[in-house]
C-alpha cells in the first residue's frame, strides 16, 4: 500500500521526527519504504531517511508491503501528524 | 617554572588537579582482501552488538549523572550503530569487493559523514559528529583496540583533550573529573554546554594545550577567566586555593538567588536581564532566571556565516529567542559590525581609526539592503513576543530618524505583502557616544528606551582605545566624569517618561552595579553568569544607601577614590 504526504514543517523531514518515524517502522516485520525524488529507501534506516534531505513542501511516498499494511500506514501517519510534519 | 596558557572560559569554577590526557587511539585502517566473507560479516555484527551494548550502558549512566535529555543523544547513537542501511551497504561492499569489515564499515560511514557535513544545516552537521562517534567505537571493536575510556578514570583529575566527543563528555564522572581543557571549541560548543550542565569548570579553545602538558602534570584551571597554569608554583597554588575557596563560598550564597526577583534590601525592584549572542545562550538565561534579554548581539548570526543571513534565517533565530521567553522583554540590537568585528564576505576599506569609523548603524544606513533584511526579519518575529529593537552607535538625532524611517518602510512593505508584524514595536538606542549622552533629553523624545553601552562610552569619553594596552589604565568605569554622564542620561530619560538600561560590562560589575542602581538605572543587562552575584549585591543594600553612595561618588575626584569609597561602604554595610 502506497500513500503520499506533503511535508509542511519548515525544517522539512528533520532528524528528530524522522528518527521517531524510523523507530516506529522498525517495530514491524514488514518491508517499509520511503520514496522521494526518485529514490526508494528503507524507512527502517535513519541514515537512509536523513540522506534524502526532504525539504518543506515536498511530497514523499510511504510504501508498506505485506500484511496489516493499512494499520501500519495509519500508525506511521499518526507519527507524521503528531510531529506536525503533515 | 610554571607556564600560563589561556583559552575561553566555558564553565565557571576553579580546579587544581593532575592532568589526565585523553589521547586519540590509533585507529588506522588498512584495506585487506579477504576470502571468508561470512567471517567478516560475523565480525561486523559482533562489533555492532558490542557497541550497542556499550552505548546502552553509557545511556543509562548519562540518565543518572545528567538527565534524560542528554541521555537521548545515545538513543540516536544506538540507532546509528544498528542502522540497517549502513549494515546493508557495508555487507554489500564486503561481499562484492572482498574487503575486510573495518575497511568497508569505515568507507560507508565516511560517505554518510561527508553527506551530513555537506548539508547546509547545523542539525545535520551535528549528525555527522554522531556518525563519527559511533564509527570510532565500532572500528575500535573491530580492531580490538581498547578505546581510551574516560569512564575508567578513578582518581581526581583534570581531563585534557584535543576535543571531547559527546560520549566522552557523558562518561565524565563528576566524582573524579574535576574539570576539562580542550584545544578546540567555543562557548557554545557541545562540550562547553555539557560542562555547564555538569557544573564542572572547563576551558575550551586553548589551541595547543595537549602539546604543553603531560599526564600527571599539576594544572590550575580557572574557568572564570579562561586561564590555565601548568606546573604552578607553591605561591600560585596557594593563591588559587584561596580564590577557589572564596568562589565556592560565593556560589553557595548566590545559588539562593536563582529565579528570585532582583530587589534591594528594602524591596526596590530592578530588572536584571541577560546579554546573549545566539539562541544557544538561552539555557543559561533560563537557568539563572533572568528577567529578560537586555542585549541580543545579532552580529554573531552574521559572523558565523559565509554570506549574509537571509530574512528567513534571521527570523528563525529571533523567533526562537522570543518564543523561549514568553512575557519577557527581549532587546535585539541591529547589526553592530566594524571596529574589531568584521565579516569575511563584506569587504571594508582599511580605516585609520576603525572604532571611530564606518561601523554599526552608520554602515547600515548606507547599506539599507542589509539593514532592511534585518529589520524585516525582526518585525516578522515581533508577533512572537515582547520585542524591542535597538540601534547601536547612534551619534546624531538625524541618524535615529533615518533608522526609524527605514523601519517604517519595512513595516509598510510587510503590510502590503500581507505579512503579520506588530505595529508598536518599541525602539531604543544605545547610548555609547558622549554627544548622545549630553543631548539625551532630545533623544528621549525620539525613542522608547536607552541602553548605555559602557565599553564604548568609556573609550570615547576618555579618548582611549580599549585594545591598546598602553592606555588601558584609562578604562575607568568608576570615574566620576563617566558617572555624571550616566546620571545625565538616566535623568533625561525619566524626565521624558522613558527608561534607561545598561548592557555593558559595567552593569554586572560588583562595585559599579550598586552605584548605578543608586543613580536610578532601570535595567541591568549582563552575561548570565553574573546575574546571581548582582542580585546578591543588591539584596545586601537598601535603595537609600545606594542612592546616598551614588551621590557621594559624583562628588569625588577620581576613579580610584570612587573605587575605594564603594569598597569600604559595601563592606561596612554587608557585615
Amino acid at each position: 500500500m502506497i500513500k503520499r504526504f506533503t511535508i509542511v514543517d519548515e525544517a522539512g523531514l528533520h532528524a528528530r521526527p524522522a528518527s521517531l518515524l524510523v523507530q516506529k517502522a522498525a517495530t514491524y516485520p514488514n518491508d517499509i519504504f520511503i520514496e522521494f525524488n526518485g529514490k526508494r529507501l528503507t524507512l527502517k534506516s535513519i541514515m537512509a531517511v536523513m540522506s534524502l534531505g526532504v525539504p518543506q513542501n515536498s511530497v514523499i511516498a510511504i510504501d508498506v508491503e505485506g500484511e496489516n499494511d493499512a494499520d501500519i500506514m495509519a500508525a506511521l501517519e499518526k507519527v507524521l501528524v503528531d510531529n506536525n510534519l503533515i | 617554572m610554571s607556564m600560563k596558557y589561556s583559552g575561553i572560559g566555558a564553565s565557571a569554577g576553579i580546579a587544581i588537579y593532575p592532568v589526565y590526557k585523553l589521547i586519540e587511539v590509533d585507529l588506522t585502517i588498512e584495506q585487506q582482501s579477504i576470502t571468508d566473507v561470512k567471517n567478516e560479516v560475523a565480525r561486523l555484527e559482533n562489533a555492532i552488538k558490542t557497541t550497542s551494548k556499550e552505548l546502552q550502558t553509557i545511556r543509562e549512566q548519562t540518565a543518572i549523572s545528567m538527565d534524560e535529555e542528554h541521555a537521548m543523544i545515545f538513543d540516536a547513537h544506538i540507532q546509528i550503530a544498528q542502522d540497517p542501511e549502513i549494515m546493508r551497504q557495508v555487507q554489500e561492499k564486503i561481499e562484492e569487493e572482498h574487503v575486510n569489515a573495518e575497511y568497508a564499515y569505515d568507507h560507508v560511514c565516511q560517505m554518510f559523514i561527508a553527506m551530513f557535513e555537506g548539508m547546509d544545516n547545523e542539525y545535520f552537521q551535528e549528525r555527522a559528529l554522531d556518525v563519527k562517534d559511533v564509527r570510532r567505537r565500532v572500528i575500535a571493536h573491530l580492531l580490538d583496540v581498547p578505546l581510551n575510556d574516560p569512564s575508567l578514570i578513578n582518581e581526581k583529575v583534570i581531563v585534557v583533550a584535543h576535543d571531547l566527543t559527546p560520549s566522552d563528555t557523558a562518561q565524565l564522572n563528576k566524582t573524579y573529573v574535576k574539570g576539562f581543557i580542550t584545544n578546540i571549541g567555543g562557548r557554545t560548543s557541545h562540550s562547553a554546554i555539557m560542562a555547564r550542565s555538569l557544573e564542572i569548570p572547563a576551558i575550551v579553545g586553548t589551541k595547543h594545550i595537549t602539546d604543553e602538558v603531560n599526564d600527571g602534570d599539576l594544572v590550575i584551571l580557572d574557568g572564570l577567566t579562561g586561564t590555565v597554569i601548568i606546573r604552578p608554583t607553591d605561591v600560585e597554588i596557594e593563591e588559587y586555593r584561596a580564590k577557589q575557596e572564596h568562589y565556592e563560598k560565593q556560589v553557595a550564597i548566590w545559588s539562593k538567588f536563582v529565579n528570585k526577583p532582583s530587589v534591594s534590601k528594602d524591596g526596590k525592584h530592578v530588572e536584571i536581564a541577560a546579554n546573549i549572542g545566539s539562541p544557544d545562550d538561552l539555557d543559561a538565561v533560563k537557568k539563572y532566571g533572568a528577567e529578560g534579554v537586555g542585549l541580543y548581539r545579532t552580529e554573531f548570526l552574521y559572523m558565523n556565516n559565509d554570506n549574509f543571513p537571509t530574512e528567513m534565517e534571521q527570523y528563525k533565530a529571533y523567533k526562537a529567542v522570543l518564543e523561549a521567553l514568553p512575557n519577557k522583554k527581549v532587546i535585539i540590537r541591529t547589526l553592530d559590525i566594524g571596529g574589531d568585528k568584521h565579516l569575511d564576505y563584506l569587504p571594508m576599506d582599511a580605516e585609520l581609526n576603525p572604532f571611530l569609523g564606518h561601523r554599526a548603524l552608520r554602515l547600515c544606513l548606507e547599506r539599507t539592503d542589509i539593514f532592511k533584511t534585518q529589520l524585516r526579519a525582526l518585525l516578522r518575529a515581533s508577533i512572537h513576543g515582547d520585542l524591542h529593537i535597538m540601534f547601536p552607535m547612534v551619534a546624531t538625532l538625524n541618524e535615529v530618524r533615518q533608522a526609524k524611517a527605514v523601519l517604517e518602510t519595512c513595516k509598510a512593505e510587510l503590510h502590503a505583502e500581507g505579512i503579520a508584524c506588530k505595529d508598536d514595536v518599541k525602539v531604543g538606542i544605545m547610548v555609547e557616544i558622549p554627544a548622545v549622552a549630553i543631548l539625551a533629553d532630545q533623544f528621549a523624545k525620539e525613542v522608547d528606551f536607552f541602553s548605555i553601552g559602557t565599553n564604548d562610552l568609556i573609550q570615547y569619553s576618555f579618548a582611549a582605545d580599549r585594545m591598546n594596552q598602553k592606555v588601558s589604565y584609562l578604562y575607568q568605569p568608576y570615574n566620576p566624569s563617566l558617572l555624571r554622564l550616566i546620571k545625565m542620561v538616566i535623568d533625561a530619560s525619566h524626565e521624558a517618561g522613558i527608561w534607561t538600561g545598561m548592557c555593558g560590562e559595567m552593569a554586572g560589575d560588583k562595585l559599579a552595579a550598586p552605584i548605578l542602581l543608586g543613580l536610578g538605572l532601570d535595567e541591568f543587562s549582563m552575561s548570565a553568569t553574573s546575574i546571581l552575584q548582582t542580585r546578591y549585591i543588591f539584596s545586601e543594600l537598601t535603595y537609600s544607601e545606594m542612592k546616598a553612595m551614588a551621590e557621594t561618588c559624583l562628588t569625588l575626584d577620581s576613579h580610584e577614590s570612587v573605587q575605594e569609597f564603594v569598597e569600604k561602604t559595601i563592606k561596612g554595610e554587608s557585615k
